[in-house]
């Protein structure tokens, strides 16, 4: 039988959301199909290098902010 | 035969633009208006807004699927920022979304009439001169925070002519006149332009350029108003530099006296 992977809580823009843990930030980028290149990512208050997506481990209770471009005057 | 004008661009921090209208890519009914609306403004800079991901819904239309921005220059605002540290931590996101570096800098003092902090607003855009961006900033029409402003390191003074979406048109023509005066800096005047011929008055005083959002967006046809204010800049421009006759209170015949019957 398959092993049932734990999951962790993470805040994701504003909202909290379940994952499951020892996950990297290219897996979630993936996982919630965020077009990468159009967006900034702010990890617990500091924007990270794109670059290093899948170099960044998600932990438990992180606070991500993922912002784009919107219409606006 | 025409007249051949000379080739008469917007410098803004080193960069050209041929048109002197840029256009906010708010309030639109949907994206293709907006993408249309901004195609007929013939504007080559429109402000968008920093704003997060929609995760739940994922076929939620983006900005950069209409309007190109590799064609039309995005210029990231902080609309929304009542201090300092949300402007300045908007625009280093906004800079890490595709490496701009021309940036709107809008910290708001008060949420009836959005009239911007021009403390807050001063104290950011040292900030930010220091991280390397080129700053436009909204102000205040305040021709001694204008020269603040420029000493800080602002690239372009943005005074508002009325409050934002007010459409009053430019309530203190006089203090705009003061300020192209005073400084060298392009000189834009965003926010509260309602028709067109607000956007003549303001490039006939002088300004390099305005921008405008709420007028276009909501006018009752778009398109129209789009093209409208595209005109109306380029009229305005064209009287500025024609330059205009003297004023005086007595008449003048355009017709000779000599050869009357």
């Amino acid at each position: 039988m398959k092993k049932k992977v734990k999951k962790i809580k993470i805040k994701l823009n504003g909202k909290i959301k379940l994952i499951p843990e020892k996950i990297k930030m290219s897996d979630l980028i993936k996982r919630f199909k965020i077009p990468i290149n159009k967006v900034a990512i702010e990890l617990n208050h500091e924007i990270i290098d794109k670059k290093n997506i899948n170099k960044i481990n998600i932990k438990k209770n992180d606070t991500l902010e993922i912002v784009h471009f919107i219409g606006g005057g | 035969m025409g007249v051949k004008l000379k080739k008469d661009k917007l410098i803004i921090a080193n960069q050209k633009f041929d048109s002197r209208l840029i256009v906010g890519t708010g309030k639109y009914k949907n994206m293709s208006e907006c993408a249309k609306a901004v195609k007929l403004s013939g504007a080559n800079i429109v402000t968008v807004a920093v704003r997060r991901v929609n995760i739940s819904d994922k076929k939620k239309p983006l900005l950069m699927d209409y309007i190109d921005p590799k064609k039309i220059t995005y210029l990231p605002n902080t609309a929304g920022c009542f201090n300092s540290e949300e402007a300045l931590r908007t625009l280093r996101l906004a800079r890490d979304i595709g490496g701009w570096n021309l940036v709107k800098l809008e910290v708001l003092g008060d949420k009836k009439n959005l009239f911007p902090d021009m403390i807050e607003t001063i104290k950011s855009t040292e900030v930010l001169a220091n991280e390397g961006f080129k700053i436009m900033v909204y102000c205040t029409d305040d021709p001694l925070m204008a020269k603040r402003l420029e000493n800080s390191g602002a690239s372009a003074i943005m005074p508002l002519a009325a409050p934002i979406g007010s459409g009053l048109g430019i309530q203190n023509k006089i203090n705009i006149k003061i300020i192209r005066d005073q400084t060298k800096l392009p000189l834009i005047i965003d926010a509260g332009l309602g028709q067109a011929s607000d956007a003549v008055i303001a490039m006939e005083l002088g300004c390099d350029g305005v921008l405008v959002n709420t007028a276009i967006a909501k006018a009752k046809k778009p398109y129209e108003m789009a093209l409208a204010f595209k005109n109306g800049v380029i009229a305005g421009r064209q009287s500025y530099l024609a330059g205009r006759i003297n004023r005086t209170l007595s008449g003048g015949p355009s017709s000779p006296f000599e050869g009357i019957i």
